[in-house]
């Protein structure tokens, strides 16, 4: 959209005649996708900020309203394309939350391990970028190919590295064998060092600590009162974390902490998703050496589950199964209700609000994104910094643009 | 005393409506009664986090009798406890009283289901639409408005190299 004149009136009018207004984005590199703000400037301090949002708006919630429940899936992988599969299990939580299904043993450690991969992977590229954001080039390309190894590792589980496309109503597309659990140890194995390494790079890098600390500060108060979920209420002190206070998944068999942090600035974030993948890779540890045996898919007696491909090809319960789930026409009932489910997602609170009207589409498939709600908290905390924290406080903030837009 | 009941107790005439669905505790409030609801929760109840604000378009839904429903999820984060507050409104002028004052974190979530369906919010500071164009004159999330659009996309206005 060209930029329109009457898009500064509506900001205050400044007063002081030397302020000046600098339009950041939509195309900047330190915006990593399609984000605008419109900065009121004194000098380099920044007076006002008005963020214009919506350049990648695709109508996902409209499009989710048309598609059936295993359908829709490709689109909300598209959403935090960061850790795509996360929204995926957080998706089909509300689904088989609506639909009443009750996981498998075996799909629920499967899925808690690949919601941990997740995290990671949005934890090391947040955190990469913030650094590189600031100059440093070095902690994200360390980060970067810790990345590369987790799309490996979900290549070998779904066939696919970034849109996974995995999880089913009560499953997933396809059981992991030994080859794939292998490859998770040996990550978990080599991580620890890369993050150790960046941790020295980092965490006591004196141009780092004075461009992130005490910058962007949001108090519990605040965060509380604004929506702020995930890390950054917990490097505000907010503990609250929906693996502990709503335990979905394995959660509540698994021992690990909820880090927080009194901070509340950028580098309390930073730190505070360090340690988070600390404590992931505990929670992986954990549930790969106590995988559960037994079918990763629930009992194809659901009307709700695509059923495996053998039977499909070699019994005639398997094919009428598949037709009845695959065919726009046919359809298992869902219940006439609703129901909001969230998760803890690596951003924070992943929520969806789902309408059932009895067909295997959803009425209203609404998604509740932490990064909108963490992207309005913005022109707040930007306020009377420099110029060149812009680029910092965003990077804290993990805004993913196509989660915020949808 | 369960949160449904003191609210039943504190509210008698505006006739709540709770239930229960897997996990989801719902309390459905008649419009008039959302806002001193709502303010009383927040306030002597101590549901201080407000997680989410959206609405549903109920025009093709079998056997509704308002058109959309606007849905609040809120949080108490010392206990935990959370709670599906629901209300309806109807056309022509479908206008509820804004949240703003008791969560700021309304103000982005209103102003969202005001762009896409059209719900007014009353006292809310800046309601003005946030991920579709200023000049886009639809509510896409309505049930009437078709999938493919109403060919905003085609006709939107290509500024070539040369006329810029």
């Amino acid at each position: 959209m060209p930029f329109d004149v009457s898009d500064l009136a509506e900001l205050d009018a400044p007063e002081q005649e030397y302020l000046w207004t600098l339009n950041f984005g939509p195309q900047h590199p330190a915006t990593h996708t399609t984000l605008r703000l419109i900065l009121t400037l004194d000098g380099e301090k920044v007076v006002n900020a008005v963020p214009h949002i919506g350049y990648l708006h695709s109508g996902f919630e409209k499009l989710g309203e048309h598609l059936d429940f295993n359908q829709y899936v490709t689109i909300v992988d598209r959403m935090n394309y960061i850790s795509p599969l996360h929204n995926e299990i957080s998706w089909h939580h509300a689904v088989e939350k609506l639909l009443g299904i009750e996981l498998t043993p075996r799909c629920k450690y499967l899925r808690t391990i690949l919601a941990e991969l997740m995290r990671i992977q949005d934890h090391l590229l947040n955190t990469g970028t913030c650094a590189l954001d600031l100059g440093g080039f070095t902690a994200f390309l360390y980060f970067f190919q810790q990345r590369e190894l987790i799309y490996d590792i979900v290549e070998t589980a779904s066939g696919q590295r970034f849109h996974t496309s995995y999880t089913r109503v009560g499953g997933v597309a396809f059981d992991v064998n030994n080859a794939w659990v292998d490859k998770v140890r040996s990550f978990i194995k080599g991580f620890a060092a890369v993050h150790a390494e960046v941790h020295r790079l980092l965490t006591r890098n004196r141009i780092f600590i004075e461009r992130v600390q005490g910058i962007g500060y949001l108090s519990a108060e605040d965060c509380i009162n604004m929506g702020v979920t995930g890390p950054l209420a917990r490097a505000s002190g907010v503990l609250r974390d929906l693996r502990k206070d709503e335990p979905y998944l394995a959660y509540a068999d698994l021992d690990f902490k909820v880090i927080a942090s009194k901070g509340g600035d950028c580098y309390a974030r930073y730190l505070v998703r360090m340690q988070e993948m600390v404590e992931s890779v505990k929670i992986i540890e954990q549930c790969i050496e106590n995988i559960p045996e037994g079918p990763v898919n629930v009992d194809a007696g659901s009307k709700a589950v695509i059923p495996a491909k053998p039977s499909v090809y070699r019994s005639i319960e398997g094919l009428i199964q598949h037709f009845e789930v695959m065919m726009p026409n046919r359809g298992f009932p869902t219940p006439k209700e609703e129901i909001y489910a969230a998760t803890e997602s690596p951003n924070g609170e992943l929520g969806y609000y789902i309408v059932g009207d009895g067909s295997p589409r959803s009425y209203r498939a609404r998604t509740r994104p932490p990064s909108y709600v963490h992207f309005a908290v913005f022109p707040q905390i930007i306020k009377n910094h420099q110029l060149s924290d812009v680029v910092a406080v965003l990077g804290s903030l993990n805004i993913i643009a196509a989660e915020l837009d949808r | 005393m369960s949160t449904e009941e003191t609210l039943q107790s504190k509210f008698p005439a505006a006739g709540l409506k709770c239930s229960q669905f897997r996990d989801n505790r719902r309390v459905v409030v008649p419009a008039e009664s959302l806002q001193p609801l709502l303010a009383f929760m927040k306030g002597d109840l101590g549901f201080d986090f407000l997680a989410e604000i959206t609405a549903v378009d109920y025009l093709e839904y079998e056997g509704a009798t308002d058109r959309f429903g606007v849905v609040y999820v809120v949080v108490n984060t010392k206990t935990g406890e959370r709670l599906v507050i629901k209300t309806f409104v109807n056309d022509p002028d479908p206008v509820l009283p804004s949240a703003y004052s008791l969560w700021k974190s309304a103000d982005w979530l209103e102003r969202e289901v005001y762009d896409m369906f059209g719900i007014k919010f009353s006292g809310h500071p800046d309601l003005r639409r946030i991920l579709t164009p200023d000049e886009f004159s639809a509510y896409p999330l309505r049930k009437d408005y078709p999938l493919k659009g109403r060919g905003e996309r085609h006709n939107f206005p290509v500024i070539t190299r040369a006329d810029s």
